[in-house]
């Protein structure tokens, strides 16, 4: 059952090329999104398709030294790389591109990309929920609604904001659906997989069709768990991932997690849990947008109290054994706030914990396996 | 029951053979080329009832014998335990990694840190330094302690390390007190590794670096801790597998 669904996932992936391009055929306009703080529902507002892009593998990166630093986070270079070598093609797809200034390193990246592509870069705030900082993200929100008007020619209703929302609502339903199905012990779901259907669905344009194949993988993985099915044993060691995003190509961690007989259940990232929080709809649309896209607790955000809340939900939550950190090479927030997750951690659940910093290439694979190994022993 | 255990690090391969709780053989052979075909060679005349592969070299040697393996770091925790109950702090510097390692009182990893990524710090850094120099490995620890005063040496990669000691030299400065210096960077990165992870009570320093008798005096004053040096510091790591080995 579940062999048929990715099956399934494969083919709607093959397809969404072509939906994507049969959409611009018809006079749509697709608008490329980089980091999670930026409101995806301002594009489906104006009938374009929202699109992540590609930042999650090695192959571009040597493109992107050309310009950018060797020393720097493997996702910004990736980013890059991808845009600079013309070898993505949502980034082809994309009409424009919504960036935001998460960190130094993307901000200034940022600035180089827009001489190959225009981006419209909103100021993100580094403090989250008072006015000082909420009333000019809202700003930053209102505008970017403005340049979304400009280039699709559509006048976006708080009507049109209210339906996105509650169209992403429930796309962001069905993702919290699906990565909950490892709450069971053991779970139905490796790690690896959840990770490819995270990030296969994101690219889809049809939203509707994303909603559909998770759900349908949750019904089957919660079959699973009834009927006692699963890859794992009921003492196979129950990992949570926390730290930077994680997508196809930037998930050696994982498998080496995974091929050392843990499962990694949980993933308190951008790429996982943190895309679950849903929008109030009751309010003003503007303003819910503005409030739950600041929430976002990403390590750039300072003092970020946000992380600590998620973390505890989810070690409790999903029955955790053990935490692994992880950081990309040259991100300084995640690296520092590295230290306070261990002493949470350690303090909080007495649970062991691993920080490991590394990029996409494959070179220290068996220097991680030993640490991970290690790690795996303290369980 | 003769339980064996091999440790088939980067720079040098050790195995040991364990009886009755006594070392009954211990030997060591450099890793060369080929680490599977030297780990055959030390134990080709062996006997023993099980064996246990740690080291980099563990899941190779896993595939040839049908052994069991554990990481290093487990090993140095058994083996820094069996020269040492009341071990709670492991530092080992091997030939090309460093770690440090916190057990509770039970013997168990709680938490441990690592630098494998360069030599940075490590024998195979010590090494190339003395060379360098113009030391043996035997007489370069001796130098560094006779040296009047210590010459700051800034970089930790042995690759400016080594640029950084020949211009020194070049300046006509003292080989002595460069190779002070070098001891002390070697020992200052320690130090804070084991700060972080261990900052208290007495060090079991092991690895093939603790038989260097300069490092351990200057690490000593740093730190300002008690360091326990095994006698076969170098063994540490085989002595906890086949440990381990006659656990199971």
């Amino acid at each position: 059952m579940k062999a048929q669904l990715f099956k399934k996932l494969q083919q709607i992936t093959e397809q969404n090329l072509m939906d994507i391009e049969s959409h611009k055929q018809n006079g749509n306009h697709a608008i490329g999104f980089y980091c999670l703080y930026a409101p995806t529902e301002l594009a489906t507002a104006a009938d374009a398709i929202p699109l992540p892009l590609c930042g999650t593998r090695q192959d571009p990166i040597e493109a992107a030294e050309e310009a950018l630093p060797r020393n720097l986070c493997p996702l910004i270079k990736s980013s890059y790389g991808f845009a600079a070598s013309d070898t993505c093609p949502f980034f082809r797809f994309s009409d424009m591109i919504v960036a935001d200034t998460t960190c130094d390193g993307k901000k200034k990246m940022f600035e180089l990309m827009n001489r190959i592509t225009p981006v419209h870069v909103l100021q993100l705030p580094q403090q989250q929920n008072t006015d000082l900082f909420l009333d000019p993200w809202k700003a930053e929100i209102s505008l970017l609604k403005q340049k979304v008007e400009n280039l699709t020619g559509k006048q976006i209703t708080d009507q049109d904001i209210s339906n996105a929302i509650q169209l992403l609502n429930r796309e962001r339903e069905a993702l919290k659906r699906l990565m909950d199905v490892t709450r069971a012990i053991p779970s139905p779901l490796t790690g690896m997989e959840l990770i490819e259907i995270l990030f296969k669905t994101g690219f889809f344009a049809d939203k509707h069709k994303g909603i559909a194949i998770m759900d349908e993988i949750a019904d089957a993985c919660e079959t699973m768990v009834q009927n006692g099915e699963s890859p794992f044993k009921k003492t196979t060691p129950r990992i949570l991932m926390t730290g930077v995003p994680v997508g196809l190509g930037s998930d050696k961690v994982i498998r080496i997690i995974e091929e050392s007989g843990a499962n990694v259940v949980a993933f308190e990232n951008c790429s996982g849990y943190k895309k679950t929080f849903q929008v109030d709809e009751t309010k003003d649309p503007l303003t819910a947008l503005a409030e739950t896209y600041l929430s976002i607790p990403c390590s750039v955000m300072s003092p970020n109290p946000g992380r600590f809340d998620l973390l505890e939900e989810m070690i409790t939550g999903f029955s955790v054994d053990g935490v692994v950190d992880l950081t990309w090479q040259a991100c300084h927030t995640y690296n520092i706030e590295a230290y306070g997750v261990q002493e949470f951690v350690a303090d909080r659940f007495a649970l062991p914990y691993l920080h490991i910093e590394t990029d996409y290439s494959q070179s220290d694979t068996e220097q991680l396996r030993v640490r991970i190994e290690a790690f795996l022993e303290m369980i | 029951m003769v339980s064996a255990g091999i440790d088939i690090g980067s720079r040098s391969i050790e195995c040991v053979l364990i009886e009755n709780g006594l070392i009954k053989a211990a030997r060591k052979t450099d890793t060369g080329y080929d680490p599977m075909s030297q780990a055959k060679k030390l134990i080709a005349d062996l006997s023993f009832d099980s064996i246990l592969a740690t080291g980099y070299g563990r899941n190779l040697f896993e595939l040839e014998y049908d052994s069991k393996t554990v990481t290093e770091i487990k090993a140095h925790a058994k083996g820094a335990r069996f020269s040492f109950p009341e071990a709670l702090t492991i530092l080992d510097i091997g030939g090309q990694d460093s770690k440090v390692i916190r057990l509770d009182i039970t013997g168990k990893v709680v938490r441990f840190e690592m630098n494998d990524r360069c030599a940075a710090g490590t024998g195979k850094f010590l090494e190339i330094m003395a060379q360098a120099l113009g030391f043996s490995m035997d007489t370069f620890g001796t130098a560094a302690k006779n040296a009047q005063k210590s010459l700051g040496i800034s970089s930790m990669c042995t690759v400016f390390a080594e640029s950084e000691v020949t211009s020194l030299l070049a300046r006509g400065e003292n080989p002595e007190e460069i190779a002070k210096g070098l001891h002390q960077s070697v020992v200052k990165r320690a130090a804070a590794m084991l700060n972080r992870v261990s900052p208290e009570g007495p060090v079991v320093f092991t690895g093939g670096v603790a038989k260097n008798t300069c490092i351990v005096k200057f690490l000593e004053q740093t730190i300002h801790r008690e360091v326990w040096v095994p006698e076969s510091p170098e063994m540490n790591g085989a002595i906890g597998a086949a440990l381990i080995a006659g656990e199971n």
